[in-house]
Formats: structure tokens, sequence, C-alpha cells
């Protein structure tokens, strides 16, 4: 028994030695170059610190940060309500409805989110005598509501797409085994469908919410100051291109945690499927 | 003035202004998307390479390209490389002044993140690709090639060109970006009709309009170029 398991272990060929093929050479050139970079950045960085600045901007900074999160939380809730009955109406069988939700879709998924903003911003203050006679005025002269609109109204068209491919992805059998357990539609939704059609969605909800926060940069450009607008005021007082390198490391340090997070998440939720 | 005069071609019309913009707006996504495919494939590539140090250096790429916001990044590029570039001048010749322009500035930016969107595409066609294909084309003496262009090309450009389409719809949204930094594209020339004018609602709306057109022309183009690309496929 042991002879045999030598004799194994002799015969199997010698692992090939480790060479400096062109391809190690270009990737440790190019790792080189990033390190570089990433130490060029630090220095730059110690050389350009100066307590006065920071002691300046660092409060300026936090609360863009905090109008970031909460436009784009607020966004997030706002659209997914909206999304319920979009995507229901994108899955109904009724023509008309089907195709109005198909159209507001199409446009909200097919424009920039920028041109969307400035349809409501710039665009709604053209109606502005209509929107005083209905008491709508104070509300879309604001940006920082006019940003919410825009960013819940094409937020709601994604998730709704999100939402019926989810619920799609669920086979057919499930809502005839339920039904014919005498479930009412609304039982099976709830307890059968969902569970299943959200670990599905989770992942593009987790690339939803980045890319809302990435989008959500463009409303400094409506005078927002969110964290892209803090950047850009600083950035427009000091001449100092550190601004926006701390606005590059804070952004990339959100999206990265929140993409592990939604790893974490799904790792959880999936460990009955894993083999 | 009625709206037909407004959008209209004329002397008080903003039809070819706005013309010229969309102009613009084709062509900075077109002079990116190259350029972005190029960088993305080569990314794709060294992320599946089998030596450590070059997969890292394409991860760190994609995470840093694929984490910043694209407005961020179209400002890094453009005033970085302004003012490292402004330095460089006047070393040379002090006091001499520089100008980035805007539209090579929005191609490199775009093309970057472009790109590392574009090399996830590339790599999840490469992972469908079985091994055996690599393994046939050594077998019958290509090099290695002969059996990347011959052998996995074709087959690999058929899987990624569904995950291209969705990219170049939001390459093509995000050139309105640029009209930031001062490029005349769309969007920017809407918006300055639409200050003239006073008919934002109009101008921006208008605006949205030419982007969904552009989107639709483009489904209609890949779904041509889907099928030209299938042709000679076999169903797996």
């Amino acid at each position: 028994m042991s002879a045999l398991s030598d004799a194994a272990a002799v015969e199997r060929p010698p692992a090939p030695p480790r060479t400096w093929s062109r391809e190690r050479t270009i990737g440790v050139v190019l790792l080189a170059l990033w390190a570089a970079l990433g130490l060029g950045l630090l220095l730059f960085l110690i050389n350009a610190w100066d307590p006065d600045i920071f002691s300046r901007y660092a409060p300026y900074y936090l609360s863009g940060l905090v109008v970031t999160v909460t436009l784009v939380g607020l966004s997030i809730v706002i659209g997914a309500v909206l999304s319920i009955p979009i995507a229901y109406a994108r899955m109904s069988s009724n023509r008309l409805l089907s195709a109005f939700a198909y159209g507001y879709v199409y446009f909200f998924r097919g424009t920039p989110l920028i041109a969307q903003t400035f349809l409501i911003y710039y665009g709604l203050g053209q109606f502005r005598e209509e929107l005083q006679a209905v008491g709508l005025w104070t509300f879309f002269r604001d940006a920082w509501y006019c940003a919410v609109t825009a960013f819940s109204l094409n937020t709601a068209a994604y998730q709704a797409e999100i939402l019926r491919g989810a619920i799609e992805s669920v086979p057919k059998g499930q809502w005839e085994g339920a039904a014919s357990l005498g479930l009412s539609k609304l039982q099976t939704l709830r307890k059968v469908i969902l569970p299943q059609a959200l670990i599905v969605a989770l992942r593009p909800y987790g690339n939803e919410i980045v890319l809302m926060i990435k989008g959500s940069a463009i409303v400094a450009i409506i005078t927002v100051y969110d964290l892209m607008g803090e950047t850009r005021r600083a950035y427009s007082r000091t001449f100092d291109f550190q601004t926006y390198i701390w606005a590059a490391i804070i952004y990339l340090a959100i999206v990265e945690t929140l993409r592990h997070i939604v790893d974490w998440i799904e790792r959880g939720l999936t460990r009955h499927l894993k083999r | 003035m009625d709206v037909w005069t407004l959008i209209g071609f004329g002397p008080n019309g903003w039809g070819d202004e706005i013309a010229q913009g969309v102009i613009v707006t084709v062509s900075l996504a077109l002079a990116t998307l190259p350029f972005g495919l190029l960088l993305g494939f080569f990314v794709a590539l060294a992320k599946l390479s089998p030596e450590p140090p070059l997969r890292l250096a394409g991860n760190i790429y994609t995470t840093i390209f694929r984490g910043l916001p694209e407005l961020l990044t179209l400002f890094l590029v453009y005033y970085g490389v302004q003012i490292g570039l402004q330095t460089v001048v006047q070393l040379v010749s002090p006091g001499a002044a520089f100008e980035f322009n805007s539209f090579v500035a929005g191609m490199i930016a775009l093309g970057v993140v472009f790109s590392s969107y574009a090399s996830e595409v590339f790599l999840s066609a490469f992972r469908a690709i079985p091994s055996g294909q690599y393994e046939g084309g050594w077998a019958i003496g290509l090099t290695k090639f002969q059996t990347m262009r011959l052998v996995v090309l074709p087959q690999l450009i058929r899987i990624a060109l569904p995950g291209l389409g969705n990219l170049w719809l939001i390459l093509l949204k995000d050139t309105a970006l640029v009209s930031v930094i001062g490029l005349a594209d769309i969007l920017r020339q809407a918006g300055i009709a639409a200050r003239v004018s006073k008919e934002a609602f109009l101008f921006f709306g208008i605006a949205c309009l030419l982007y969904l057109a552009l989107a639709i022309l483009s489904s209609v183009a890949f779904a041509s170029i889907e099928r030209w690309a299938g042709r000679s496929g076999v169903m797996r």
C-alpha cells in the first residue's frame, strides 16, 4: 500500500521551473508602475499637506458626504417604492399598461441622467406660473428637490427592470405549485416567489446603488453641494489639485465597501445553494 | 416666437447648432470606442494571466476606474493633465500657456472607464470558450498568437457582442458629461439655446429625445451586427 503511493509520488513529473517569462516581466513592471503611482500620490499628498486647508475644508467634505449619502439613500428608497407599480405594469397582460411602463423605462434608461436632471431643474422653471398656481413652485425651485425627483424617477426605471427580471427568473412551476396548494396570488408572491427572486436581484440592486453613488456626482452642476460640489468649491478657492484626489479616495472607499458588503450578504444568502 | 422657428435651421432657429452637437456627441463616442475596446481587451488578457503580478495589476486598474464617478474621472484627467503639461511647458518656455482640448480629455476619461467595464465583458467571454479550442489550435501547429487570432477571437467577439452593445449605450450617455468641461455636444448646445430663448423645457426635452434616438439607432445597428456575427455560429 505504502509502496504504491510512494511509486506514484516518485513518478510525478517535477513542476516546471518558474522562469522570467515575458508575461511575468510585464506583470512585475506594471505592478511596479502602479506602486510608483501610488507612492507618488502619497508623496504629493504629504507634500501638499496643509493643516490650515485641512481644518477649513474637512467639515465641508463631511457635509458633502452626508448630502451624497442622503440623496442616494432617499432616491433609492423612493425609486424602490415607485418601481413596484412600474414592474407590475410592465408584466401586466394589459397592452396599454405594459406599453406605458415600457415607454417610461425606455425613456429613463435611454437618456443621460444629467439631461434628465437638467430637464427637471431648468426645464420646469419655465412653467413657473403654472407651478405656482398648483403650489408646487417652492418644491421645484429648489435644486435639491429637483435632484431627488430626477434621481428617484431614474432609479425607479432601473429598479423596475431588476425586479421584473428577478421575478421572471423564478420558474413558472413555482407559481403553479403554490396555486395548487391553495395560496392566493399575493401569498404566493410574498412567501414563494420573492424570497427566491430577491436572491437573484441582490447583486443588480447592489450595482444600482453603486451606479447611483457615482451618478450623484452630477448634482454638483445644478448647485447642490454634495461631495463633488464641495470638491469643486474647494478647488475653485485653493486651485489645489489634492482636493480632487481626496474626493477620489472617498468615492473609491465608499464604492469598494459597498461592493464587499453586497458580496458578504450574497455569500450568506446563497449558502444553501452551494454544493 | 413659435416652436418651429426655434428648432428650425433658420437664423433664429437652433436646429443647426444642435445638429452640430449631435455630430460632436457621436464622434466623441466613436473616437472613444476603438481605444476603449483595445485597452479593455488587454486588461482582460492581463486578468486571465497565470502570473499573479499581472493579474493584480489588471484588477487594480478595474477597481479604480469602475469605482470612481465618471464625472470625477473626467475632472481628474482634464485638470490633472492640464496642470501636469502646464508645468512641463513652463519648464521649456516660461510664460507659454497650455490649453488642454476638452474633446481629448473626454476621450481619455471615457475610454478608460469604458475599458475597465469592457475588460469584465471580455473576461467572461474568455471564460465561456472551452480550453479545448486553444488545445486544438496548438495541436494543429498554430502559434499562440495565431490561435488567438484565428480560433479564439472570432468566437470571443460573438459572445461579447451583447455586453459590448450595452457598454456602447452607456458610453453614448456618458458623453453628455463632457459638456461640463465645455465641449459643444448636444447637451451644451441645448443648454445655450435654452438660456437664450428661455424655452428650457423644449430644448432639454429635444436633447433627451436626441439621445433616445441615438440609443434606438444603436440598438438597431447592434441587432444587425449580432445577426452578422452569429451567421456562422453553431448553436450551443
